[in-house]
């Protein structure tokens, strides 16, 4: 999933300080299994933002909305017909939902109120952890299932470097060397042979140095 | 307000007893350990936390909220939590959102 985190609340009001009439919107998709972006986030953040404006003596109307998903259109639609009547929306899905409703409704100001993270996983509760870097050209067939451009800090692609000690990276100890991972993982499945094959430089076109990403499937479409 | 289970007392609750005009909220739980669901009351905790932690934030005050934990048959405590909790927030005065509801001192 997506993760991220709410943006302190005092960032949040300084946002919308020039506004008094609102919408704070959220999204039924990752924010929510990450409890930054969900209906229960709406409401508290709605509520702590009318406290806020109430106690400062400039109260805030707000309209509380959780969309299914703010990165489809149908579900953005949605908000059409009431979006013009408020001046603008604190949105709390992922950044790619505040810009997908910035996009829709060119007229309202788009505020984000989460900090959108990385894709991760649910390490327990209360706790994530980036898995995924969206390289666009998958190598986890390679090496054991676990993502050298996310798990080594330096994202390297052959091997370990020198500050590899004990296991830890040295950026920091309490991180394990994603090339320690990687390495232990294939002895333990019989594949050290995958580590000991050499191959080409990764072609990081795929990635993000091509410019904003694209996936058409024609046979969708 | 009764709930079954502290475990549903959750942040959007105890805000909007401050929005309805509360001065302060107590929350009141079974003893950690005794929770009949399991970790209800631990729960709570930490929802009173953050609560309490949005409300310093906004300058309501995060001493307006406190939790308290006794056992069901604990009358006599839950007098003396109710009355301390009075105390306190009479010491703490009005909340500032009652505060600006009633306007300007005469
Ligand atoms: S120590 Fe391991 S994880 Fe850290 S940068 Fe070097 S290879 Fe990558």
């Amino acid at each position: 999933m997506i993760v991220g985190n709410a943006k302190p609340i005092e960032e949040v009001l300084s946002m919308i300080e020039p506004f008094d009439k609102l919408i704070v919107a959220g999204c039924n998709g990752c924010v929510t299994v990450c409890r930054a972006g969900g209906e229960k986030e709406v409401q508290i953040l709605a509520s702590a933002l009318r406290l806020a404006r109430e106690a400062q003596g400039r109260p805030v109307e707000i309209r509380e909305v959780t969309l299914e998903r703010q990165c489809d259109p149908e579900y953005v639609e949605l908000m059409r017909p009431y979006v013009g009547d408020y001046q603008a929306v604190v949105s709390i899905a992922c950044g790619a939902g505040v810009q997908f409703l910035a996009e829709h409704f060119s007229k309202t100001p788009l505020l984000p109120g989460i900090n959108t993270g990385f894709i991760g996983v649910t390490e327990k509760q209360g706790e994530w952890s980036e898995r995924c870097q969206a390289c666009g050209d998958c190598v986890l067939h390679l090496t054991g299932g676990i993502c050298p451009v996310t798990r080594c800090s330096k994202s390297l692609f052959h091997g370990p470097c020198g500050g590899s000690v004990e296991g830890h990276c040295e950026i920091d100890k309490e991180v394990p060397c994603g090339w320690q991972l990687i390495i232990d993982r294939l002895k333990a499945l019989g594949r050290l042979d995958l580590y000991e094959k050499l191959r080409p430089m990764k072609s990081w076109k795929t990635s993000r140095d091509g410019g904003p990403r694209r996936i058409v499937r024609e046979d969708l479409i | 307000m009764l709930v079954p289970c502290t475990g549903r007392v959750e942040e959007i609750l105890v805000l909007k007893a401050f929005e309805s005009g509360a001065d302060g909220v107590m929350v009141v739980g079974c003893m950690e350990g005794d929770c009949h669901y399991l970790v209800g009351n631990i729960q709570a905790r930490r929802r009173v936390a953050r609560v309490a932690d949005i409300l310093e934030k906004i300058g309501i005050g995060g001493q307006r909220v406190r939790m308290y934990n006794l056992s069901a048959g604990e009358g006599v405590n839950f007098a003396a939590f109710a009355n301390e909790m009075t105390e306190h927030v009479r010491g703490l005065g009005p909340s500032p959102i009652n505060v600006v509801r009633k306007g300007p001192k005469k």
